[in-house]
């Protein structure tokens, strides 16, 4: 039996009468990574938003471990759901450890605890960035920055994962190290992850499952193998394509030119 | 701190120790902090046109709590009614500027905000022009009139400015333009004023636009070091949710914080902090940009530890200021906003300079 970890049911959502979401359904089970793919404007980052009740969807509802997300505090809520958006900036000086600390939040009032400091500085070992604890944020690099984002994220302990494209911004050591991390967090500590994602072979890589979005609408739900072919390429992204398979034999896309 | 202080014995590195030296670092900034502002205002009682020693001040303050002789009742004048209000005055006004820009620029993740770029000035500027001029005020007559209408005119600007950002859907950038524009509509205001009043009043305005702590009294401090205390404590409570939202407001809410909640409150607290305080001295500008930015510069933006040091910087420059002018070139006075520009801007240009970490782009 596999548990339903985070379900979204008829999720709507638009602003000044535009709808960018409209009735997205799916279910994502526990220790499950899953990619929503999908063209700009498919609405893969508002989905991430509305999960994770940054966004307020006009209509739906978003289930965690089957309580209703809406009806969560926000700090309980926040307890559960860890959010690494596509860029961080900060415009005020902090260190590393700062902003990893800054995770903790949902679980401190005002005064820091040995625990939490613990946790940070477990969290910063975890990614491989503690040499970094006492560095100020913007004189690192977009791939440890994007590191730092998701040690923050992990620093809430939450059991579910939500990524905004967190390769787009990364040369290709960095997207493999970003992405093995949340492979072993996923093993590791037995969370789900859901990400953005618009590289479609690391998705195919490294996703149990994908979403595939079109039209702000799910167009298909499956596994890489299933979903990522020509047929359904050509239909959402308008571009012919080659899949051919990798040494794995997970499907990998060369796209050769748009329709 | 170099890398290799932070090596435990078996070589690996700890972030805990790194974490707990530079929060050992940041408290005992604090203190010293403390300690330099009571310094300041110990000397500054001893200093003035009355040439009293720093003795002789001395033993007037401790006369007050118990028995002293050879006290003249004249040092009693001039060291209790005139020197100690002004000297509490200066530093309560800088810890409220200080904490007022420090929460400011924290809830709009902006380093240009301050007081003065949301109009706030202005607007008390304004409530206290029409006070002066037409003799009309908000609430009632009398002495306090120019400063109960100034306090007004401040909070009713924020309001504005809020209102304005809303209908936007609260976005950072309209706020601070719309403060800024509103700014430049309360100028205008004062413009007019200034054109159309006579002598005395024209006189008077302008000696409240340059600011100043000449009118400093006790029944005014007593109101203000429980205000300014209070509400400090309150904006230090959010430290950790401005510290969050530095990160922007989507991180914040992911971190379970209600944005728009938080940006009102601590925008309303900033607001009566300093509209309680320019209601009684006039525009003293500089000090709720600078001390915010002098404090990142040394102690890095935890608000937990720079809402306090930055109210400590703000109350170390304004009185370091106020005594300077009071003293330069006595019996006669310099406004203080000059001089507050005269010494904190180099200080400013020179901790900018000197640190090579650019971080305000």
């Amino acid at each position: 039996m596999v548990a339903v970890k985070l379900a979204v049911s008829d999720l709507t959502f638009g602003y000044d009468g535009k709808t960018t979401l409209d009735g997205v359904s799916l279910e994502i089970e526990k220790g499950d990574i899953v990619s929503l793919v999908g063209p700009n404007g498919a609405g893969k980052s508002t989905l991430i938003k509305c999960i994770d009740k940054i966004l307020k969807p006009q209509k739906g509802t978003v289930y965690i471990d089957g309580k209703e997300a809406a009806l969560m505090s926000s700090k309980d809520f926040s307890k559960m759901m860890g959010y690494v958006p596509q860029s961080t900036t900060e415009v005020f000086p902090y260190t590393v450890f700062d902003i990893v600390l800054m995770g903790r939040r949902p679980h401190i009032g005002w005064r820091v605890t040995g625990n939490d400091v613990k946790i940070v500085s477990r969290t910063l070992k975890f990614m491989g960035i503690e040499e970094f604890a006492s560095r100020y944020f913007d004189e690192l690099s977009g791939g440890e920055k994007q590191k730092i984002a998701m040690a923050r994220a992990l620093a809430q302990e939450p059991e579910v994962l939500l990524l905004d494209e967190p390769t787009s911004n990364l040369d290709i050591k960095h997207q493999l190290e970003v992405m093995n991390t949340v492979k072993r967090l996923v093993s590791e500590r037995k969370i789900s992850a859901v990400m953005a994602m618009h590289d479609l072979n690391l998705a195919s890589r490294f996703s149990d499952s994908i979403v595939m979005l079109k039209d702000k609408k799910v167009f298909k739900v499956g596994d890489p193998k299933s979903i990522l072919i020509s047929e359904n390429i050509e239909r959402v992204y308008g571009v012919r394509a080659e899949v051919i398979k990798d040494s794995k034999g997970m499907p990998y896309i060369m796209p050769i030119e748009p329709v | 701190m170099s890398k290799d202080e932070a090596m435990s014995e078996d070589g690996v590195f700890d972030a805990e120790e790194v974490y707990a030296r530079a929060s050992w670092k940041k408290t005992l900034f604090t203190l010293i902090l403390v300690v330099a502002v009571a310094a300041l205002a110990i000397f500054a009682i001893s200093m003035g046109a009355a040439s009293l020693g720093m003795g002789e001040s001395f033993r007037v303050v401790l006369a007050e709590f118990m028995p002293m002789e050879d006290v003249s009742s004249f040092a009693q004048v001039v060291v209790l009614q005139l020197r100690l209000p002004r000297i509490l005055m200066a530093v309560i006004t800088g810890i409220s500027l200080g904490v007022a820009g420090a929460a400011m620029q924290g809830v709009l993740r902006n380093p240009l905000v301050s007081p003065y770029t949301l109009g706030l000035s202005s607007g008390a500027a304004c409530g206290a022009a029409i006070a002066i001029v037409l003799g009309v005020g908000l609430l009632g007559t009398g002495r306090y009139i120019i400063a109960i209408n100034a306090f007004f005119f401040s909070m009713l600007t924020m309001a504005i400015v809020y209102g304005i950002s809303r209908i936007k859907g609260t976005s950072v950038e309209t706020l601070i333009l719309a403060g800024v524009a509103m700014g430049y509509l309360f100028s205008a205001v004062i413009s007019l004023l200034k054109y159309v009043s006579g002598h005395e009043e024209l006189r008077e305005v302008v000696f409240w636009l340059m600011g100043g702590l000449y009118t400093a009294r006790w029944e005014n401090v007593i109101i203000l070091i429980p205000t300014v205390l209070i509400l400090t404590t309150i904006l230090m409570r959010y430290s950790w949710d401005l510290n969050a939202m530095s990160a922007g407001e989507e991180v914040a809410s992911s971190l379970g914080i209600n944005v728009n909640r938080v940006r009102v409150t601590c925008l309303t607290l900033a607001t009566i902090l300093t509209a309680s305080v320019i209601a009684f001295t006039g525009i003293i500008g500089f000090i709720g940009l600078v001390s915010p930015h002098v404090c990142r510069l040394l102690i890095g933006s935890d608000h937990r530890y720079l809402i306090p040091c930055s109210g400590l910087i703000g109350a170390l420059l304004l009185l370091a200021s106020d005594t300077a002018c009071r003293t330069m070139i006595s019996p006669t006075e310099i406004p203080v906003g000059i001089v507050t520009s005269f010494i904190g801007v180099p200080f400013f240009l020179y901790l900018l300079v000197r640190r090579k970490r650019r971080w305000w782009q």
